[in-house]
């Protein structure tokens, strides 16, 4: 990792693994000092839905991603979690620009490409490149490995045809394939091997920004290990940004020295990893937290606390009022069905979207954000507030944020 | 409340740039096609298939050369063999068999028929093979077209099919035969008495009718393949149109196309027959399996052998090509149910 003067402000990282052998990498770390290479602002992405009938009108629109902010410095990594459907891979997707968003801004680099068309977008591709969730298809079965590898090198000109061979064979070898097997086809080698095969035809082009959506999920567990070492050694070597789509909490933790958490196209918690998987403020969170399987409670017989949401997510047509979450809110009160809560910054690097953000048991009763958002306890118009503007939902962080304990700005 | 602490357990790691694997240096690759082969070699009936057309094949290639070398007469009239009497048919048993005429006689002219037949495959599987890579190739290319793209494209692509097969085919083939050749024999080079106009009349409305149903199947086979992250993937390194069709989706259709270009043959086969026998298509003196059965009908009772062998080798070759096509399918998707 590279050793930054900055590194003393970075937030702690989650103690090594202690004991006599030293297991793997260790978990990245965020390097406060690198400016952001994504930024994205209020991105959305509404899908038509249309009828079947001869004419096809468009009956309503599925809000996969809907007004999602965030950045991801240079050479970092963010995680995005949260369950299936939730939109994370419409956001990776988006920021690869294989969607064109429906609103919203993508700075790339301090260029906005949201709206770039297929020929702007052309140079962007060797910028910002994306590991597939699943080798067995993200491979074209009949090509040859050389053959995919050496594709982009190819599209691109970037070398002489001559030389493509050994730009392919230099790549398998820094993904630690057998460069002599560039003449094999994907269904020889295992799934390990093929995911280091998407690997590599996502570094041929040098890119700054690799979107990885579940890089490892489709793997077993020893090599979904050697693939996230290996991303984080690429990571280091080659000073990529990560945007790190998941849904297996460890390995993002591991992975990525900030997180933020979806939920139905929004992002809820969005908090360095510390914060996060310690003193997680939104009730989701902790629910998602919770139902991680714990191998030190089950070994003294411990158990802990579960906490089960009930129903299903609802459906991203017609996606409940106010707070997403209420309908499998446990503390969810009146004012989450009225008002929106905003992605409200309430740490240094720390942002929440609850109306009653706390810690777990430690929930406030009465909503933090009515003053801000000028409505009374209960969500109704209070006409003697004043709301504030621009709170929540910006990307990045700001210097002032809402301490929840003393409730008023602070300021770092 | 306790949060999980689990550290993901590492192994220890291979370090960038060494091999993770190396157990089968020295391997040669196998491709998707070569397993298919090693599927379709253990299948007995398709092999035969295969050796049969195979050797179908080589003679019609080797018929013009054994005409020029003098090997096979398809020309050359014998009326000294022929009964006047009886109007033409050949003296002897089966239409005049013997060793110098394997097969017999043509009534009423006395040309060997085994070499009309030889020769006459060599006209017929040109047409049928002609024909056959006009359907595929506008077949393939528009079904790719309509399944990758969607939309009004694929709407209107669509629409094509239908029109296509609701077309009274052989209608049009017989009302506009004289036109038809007589335009090519106009834009053509040769003779009148040329047999090409005819051909390439037959050819192109053949092909322009027989590629709707192969346009629908590899449309369908594409809106699956599209969905496929390496599409995806090739996008992403912003592959071309030309690129994502030809590179990256067509090397997965070979399959569907292959298949139906062995079903398609047999059928053309057999349509050139039938033309044939309604007057479109190549006349004699120019031999067609097509001309000949038509021909050979009206000797049906005098002659049976004349009716009978084109019949025979006419039904061997399509059963053939259609068994040849089922086996290429079942070996290249083993996962498919006959």
């Amino acid at each position: 990792m590279s050793i930054s003067p900055s590194e003393s402000h970075a937030s702690e990282a989650p103690a090594e693994p202690k004991g006599g052998v030293v297991l793997g990498n260790p978990a990245s770390k965020l390097d406060l000092s690198r400016p952001p290479i994504l930024e994205v602002d209020n991105l959305q992405m509404y899908f038509p839905v249309r009828n079947s009938g001869l004419i096809r009108r468009t009956v309503g629109y599925v809000q996969a991603v809907d007004g999602v902010s965030f950045q991801v410095p240079a050479g970092g990594s963010l995680g995005l979690v949260g369950e299936s459907g939730c939109g994370k891979s419409t956001t990776g997707r988006l920021i690869t620009r294989l969607y064109k968003p429906t609103a919203g801004r993508i700075d790339f680099d301090g260029r906005n490409i949201a709206n770039y068309s297929a020929s702007q977008l052309m140079p962007l591709r060797r910028e910002i490149q994306m590991i597939f969730q699943d080798p067995a298809t993200s491979l074209n079965p009949r090509h040859t490995v050389g053959a995919i590898v050496g594709a982009p090198l190819l599209i691109h000109k970037v070398i002489p045809k001559k030389q493509v061979l050994n730009r392919v064979q230099e790549l398998l070898e820094v993904v630690g394939l057998n460069p002599e097997h560039y003449n094999r086809y994907p269904h020889e080698f295992s799934g390990g091997q093929r995911q280091r095969i998407g690997i590599a035809r996502a570094l041929t082009l040098q890119p700054k920004l690799l979107v990885a959506d579940e890089p490892v999920s489709a793997l077993d567990v020893s090599i979904q290990a050697q693939v996230i070492n290996l991303l984080q050694d690429l990571q280091r070597e080659f000073d990529i940004a990560f945007l790190f789509i998941a849904h297996d909490l460890a390995i993002v933790r591991h992975f990525c020295p900030e997180i933020a958490v979806m939920y139905l196209g929004k992002i809820v918690e969005i908090s360095d990893r510390e914060t996060l998987y310690n003193r997680p403020n939104h009730p989701y969170t902790q629910a998602l937290l919770s139902a991680v399987p714990d191998v030190k409670q089950a070994a003294i017989g411990g158990r802990r606390e579960r906490i089960r949401l009930e129903g299903d997510v609802p459906s991203p047509v017609n996606p409940p009022s106010g707070c997403r979450f209420r309908t499998r809110c446990p503390i969810a009160k009146e004012i989450c069905a009225k008002v929106e809560p905003p992605l409200l910054q309430i740490g240094k690097r720390h942002k929440v979207a609850c109306h009653f953000a706390g810690e777990l048991g430690n929930h406030p009763t009465a909503p933090i954000t009515a003053g801000m958002l000028g409505v009374d306890d209960q969500g109704n118009h209070d006409p003697g507030a004043s709301p504030s503007k621009d709170i929540g939902n910006s990307p990045g962080f700001s210097d002032f944020w809402f301490d929840l304990k003393t409730r008023t700005m602070a300021k770092s | 409340m306790t949060q999980s602490e689990s550290q993901i357990e590492l192994l220890e790691p291979p370090p960038v740039g060494v091999v993770v694997e190396d157990k089968v240096a020295g391997v040669a690759g196998q491709s998707p096609t070569r397993l298919a082969l090693g599927r379709f070699r253990k299948d007995r009936l398709s092999m035969i298939a295969f050796v049969v057309v195979a050797f179908y094949v080589v003679a019609a290639i080797l018929a013009p050369i054994l005409v020029k070398f003098d090997v096979i007469h398809p020309t050359a009239l014998n009326p000294t063999l022929l009964n006047v009497d009886l109007g033409g048919v050949p003296n002897g048993a089966w239409g005049g068999m013997t060793w110098h005429h394997l097969l017999g006689l043509e009534p009423r002219t006395g040309t060997d028929l085994l070499s009309r037949l030889w020769y006459g495959m060599t006209f017929s599987l040109t047409i049928a093979l002609t024909a056959s890579v006009v359907a595929i190739v506008i077949g393939t290319v528009l079904g790719i077209i309509s399944g990758f793209s969607g939309g009004i494209v694929d709407a209107v692509i669509g629409r094509m099919v239908d029109v296509t097969l609701s077309f009274p085919q052989t209608l049009m083939l017989l009302a506009l035969s004289a036109t038809g050749v007589a335009l090519f024999a106009k834009i053509l080079p040769g003779s009148q008495s040329d047999p090409l106009p005819n051909a390439v009349y037959e050819v192109l409305l053949l092909g322009l009718f027989g590629w709707p149903g192969i346009a629908r199947l590899i449309r369908g086979q594409v809106l699956s393949i599209r969905e496929r992250e390496f599409v995806d993937a090739a996008r992403l390194l912003g592959a071309s149109r030309s690129r994502l069709y030809f590179k990256e989706i067509l090397p997965n259709l070979w399959a569907p196309v292959l298949v139906q270009f062995t079903l398609i043959m047999p059928a053309y086969i057999s349509a050139e027959a039938a033309l044939g026998y309604l007057g479109v298509g190549i006349h004699v003196p120019t031999p067609t399996i097509g001309n000949i059965l038509k021909d050979s009908v009206n000797y049906s009772q005098a002659d049976f052998g004349y009716f009978f062998f084109p019949a025979l080798l006419l039904a061997i070759i399509v059963v053939s090509f259609n068994l040849l096509g089922d086996g290429i399918g079942d070996a290249l998707d083993p996962k498919a149910d006959r």
